[in-house]
């Protein structure tokens, strides 16, 4: 029987074939993922067309045909504009941000006292790179450079007129410098503040909850620029004749309490999200009030509420923007500002200015919502 | 449940100290907090009281009678210098209206548009949509306005130069004129019909539900209501003689006469308002059609039920439970958002009071107006979100 052999039997294994020609390589991706139906190759074929329409002459607005260099508004105006393009041209004006830089980053801060607000930047950065990389040891150490050390050196060092700094008013400052004071002292009061007014708004005590729901809902419910008014238009009716607060004050305390509130909805979600037995083992252990909310409920909480945290941050940063409507010069406002700049005035300068207002903006809040994906994966892999 | 009774505060004082029972605790911090502010409520009466004296300005609302002095550039309603406050204030609530209305409806289209294309197996519509969300959501909203008000509008042409766009539609530096409807004799027919074919539908749609639910039978209601109500206008119109003609706008030699026009000011930030929210909204639908479990598009199909049927009766009802709730806050937020308009000097309820307060000192009076209006607004919203929820909320047994 052994000897008997089935000549359709194969003996030996065959090499395997390359796959069909259409089912490898770049060739299926594109069937795959761009020609898979005909309403998908119409799509394709449209946004390609609509790409072509748009980006070649971007690209050549932003860079090709832009004025990178010059030392006023000739650069960036056609001949008959009095500048010295030729007739038709377009382009981005990067020379006007060029030679704004400065402006953009410091406002209108005297020049020679520049170094104080740049020192505060670079002591910002260094203490922050630290805090967001989650293996560097000494946390709390660096926690405490950050909030407490770096407000001390701010408030000193940017208004100055003691310790032999002349003062700078606040009026005198603008550009990123103001975004960045204000989204910072916004983000560190409203942190602490929304956690107490959620915790307020699910207290049993029926005032306190009142109190802070009404705050809450009267905030939420309103336009930041009204708020804003109120901050510089109110509150100095409500204070005696002679009590004068500074104009920038005025604004900080409206961003804040304006992030307050909205932080203060997104922590009560986290609390909310926490089960009751959390509160409950807390309380059979015998932990006063805030013994429980501090070591038990609120560690829980606000890392299940990362994302809203750091959206409710964005949108604060975003809305700095708002200031220049009440008459401070953010980065927005001061590109605003310059746009007036008879040196610089020209078709092309409000649009460049805003772009590049844009995509500072851009970076910082992309900057955080990336981080605060990184954040909350690897919090959730803790938490397995 | 009997366990619980039996902590009655009674016997919870016996424990120990007046001091350690937490019921006279919250009672002493709440009766501390009423003090205080209570305090700083007087003290704030009695500044402001005396700051309004010395400023020389009544409080009070009467100031609402008076004539405003000033001219808004876009108005629906009838307005000029001569007219009083309170008409500007209203005038500023219908603008404020007519941005929130308009821009919600283009952001619920561009954002459902891009949130569908973010899911889509297409990958170059997948990054494009992507990118769209990536680059709006991280951009602050006033500096869209501007990007359109003083970087696109303002270096269009000018009025004499307007570009031509089909439908006799001109678009320049002035803004966008476009030829005005005018009804003649006749054309309330129209209306009467459109109302009619409204009702009918209602009806109808609703007599093809009772129907399916009784014996199963579905009706084509989609082509009956849409033949009701396109067909049914359309006859009475032609049958009075079609009222209808065009007041065109004309370009002069300086300036473009005739038909509407819609300013600069609204229409940047109309568009910054849609393009902006149109990405937040794009997130909400993404993530509500993703909420809806893929064990339901399966359990569909394996009843039968077509790719489209599936998509209309399985998934999108599901996903809009999960996607109306963010959305009514998205729309709360545009509203909110078109305040602004005071940037760019579009007469909305913002922008009309804080020149009525800078002209008259009335801050407390416009202050509150805003405070009003505005709070009104998300209450009406949330009131409809608690109706809604409570309609769609998942039944559990």
């Amino acid at each position: 029987m052994s000897t008997h052999q089935a000549s359709f039997v194969r003996a030996s294994m065959i090499e395997a074939s390359p796959a069909p020609a259409l089912e490898a390589g770049i060739v299926r991706w594109l069937r795959k993922n761009l020609f898979a139906t005909p309403k998908d190759s119409v799509l394709t074929i449209i946004s390609l067309l609509i790409l072509a329409w748009l980006v070649p002459p971007a690209i050549q607005w932003l860079f090709v045909d832009a004025a990178w260099t010059g030392g006023g508004r000739g650069v960036c105006a056609t001949l008959s504009q009095g500048g010295s393009q030729p007739e038709g041209w377009s382009g981005a004006c990067w020379a006007f941000v060029n030679a704004k830089l400065g402006q953009f980053v410091f406002g209108r801060y005297p020049l020679e006292e520049q170094w104080r607000p740049a020192l505060v930047g670079i002591l910002f950065v260094l203490f922050l790179v630290p805090m967001l990389i989650p293996k560097i040891p000494y946390k709390g150490l660096n926690a405490v450079l950050l909030l407490a050390v770096l407000p001390i050196i701010a408030t000193t060092l940017l208004p100055g007129g003691w310790l032999g700094l002349p003062y700078v008013e606040t009026a005198l400052w603008g550009g990123l410098m103001v975004t960045l004071v204000l989204s910072f002292v916004g983000i560190a009061v409203s942190l602490p503040l929304g956690i107490l007014l959620a915790l307020g708004r699910r207290s049993d005590m029926p005032v306190i909850k009142m109190l802070c729901t009404v705050f809450i809902e009267m905030v939420r419910g309103v336009p930041l620029i009204t708020v804003l008014f109120m901050a510089s238009v109110m509150l100095p009716l409500f204070l005696p004749q002679g009590v004068t607060f500074d104009k920038f004050l005025r604004a900080l305390i409206g961003v804040s309490f304006f992030a307050s509130a909205y932080m203060a909805e997104v922590v009560r979600g986290g609390l909310q999200a926490i089960p009751k037995g959390q509160y409950e083992g807390a309380d059979s252990l015998g932990l006063s009030y805030w013994q429980k909310m501090n070591l038990i409920i609120l560690p829980q909480a606000l890392k299940l509420v990362i994302p809203g945290i750091v959206n409710t941050f964005i949108g604060l940063f975003k809305d700095t923007s708002l200031v220049s409507i009440i008459g401070m010069f953010d980065l927005l406002g001061i590109v605003r500002l310059n746009f007036s700049d008879a040196n610089w005035a020209s078709a092309v300068t409000p649009l460049t200015g805003l772009i590049f207002a844009g995509f500072i903006f851009w970076l910082f809040c992309f900057g955080m919502s990336r981080y605060s994906g990184f954040m909350e994966r690897l919090l959730d892999k803790s938490h397995r | 449940m009997a366990i619980g009774v039996t902590g009655t505060p009674e016997k919870r004082k016996s424990s120990g100290s007046i001091i350690n029972d937490p019921q006279v605790r919250g009672i002493f911090y709440q009766a501390i907090t009423i003090i205080i502010l209570a305090v700083l409520v007087y003290w704030t009466v009695q500044n402001t009281v005396e700051n309004l004296q010395r400023a020389n300005i009544a409080s009070g609302y009467g100031f609402l009678n008076g004539r405003a002095g000033f001219d808004l550039g876009q108005s629906l309603i009838a307005f000029t210098s001569d007219s009083t406050y309170g008409r500007a204030l209203v005038v500023g609530f219908v603008n404020t209206l007519l941005v929130a209305i308009t821009g919600i409806i283009t952001a619920t289209i561009i954002g459902f548009i891009v949130g569908v294309g973010r899911l889509s197996h297409n990958w170059i519509i997948a990054k494009l949509s992507l990118a769209y969300v990536e680059v709006f959501r991280n951009i602050p909203p006033l500096l869209v306005i501007f990007f359109w008000y003083s970087g696109v509008l303002a270096i269009l042409p000018q009025a004499r130069e307007a570009l031509a766009l089909p439908f006799d539609i001109y678009v320049s530096n002035r803004g966008v004129a476009f030829p005005r409807a005018i009804f003649g004799e006749g054309s309330q027919y129209t209306l009467f019909a459109l109302i009619i074919a409204v009702v009918a539908s209602f009806v109808f749609a609703r007599y093809a539900r009772q129907r399916q639910e009784a014996t199963g039978q579905r009706l084509p209601v989609l082509s009956i209501v849409l033949g009701l109500l396109i067909g049914l206008p359309l006859i009475t119109f032609l049958a009075t003689g079609a009222p209808l003609t065009f007041d065109i706008p004309v370009a002069g030699k300086f300036n473009l006469t005739g038909g509407s026009v819609v300013g600069p000011e609204f229409m940047s930030l109309f568009l910054a308002l849609s393009f902006y929210t149109a990405a937040f909204i794009a997130e909400i639908v993404r993530a509500g059609i993703r909420g809806v479990s893929k064990g339901q598009t399966e359990a569909a199909h394996a009843l039968g039920i077509r790719p489209r049927l599936t998509t209309r009766l399985v998934v999108v009802p599901q996903a809009m439970r999960i996607i109306i709730p963010p959305l009514t806050s998205q729309y709360l937020n545009l509203t909110k958002n078109s305040s602004l308009a005071v940037a760019v000097g579009y007469a909305d309820l913002v922008a009309v009071g804080g020149t009525i307060l800078n002209q008259t000192g009335q801050a407390i009076e416009v202050v509150s107006i805003w405070l009003i209006v505005y709070l009104s607004l998300s209450l009406a919203t949330s009131l409809f979100m608690n109706w809604y929820n409570a309609r769609m909320a998942l039944v559990e047994r």
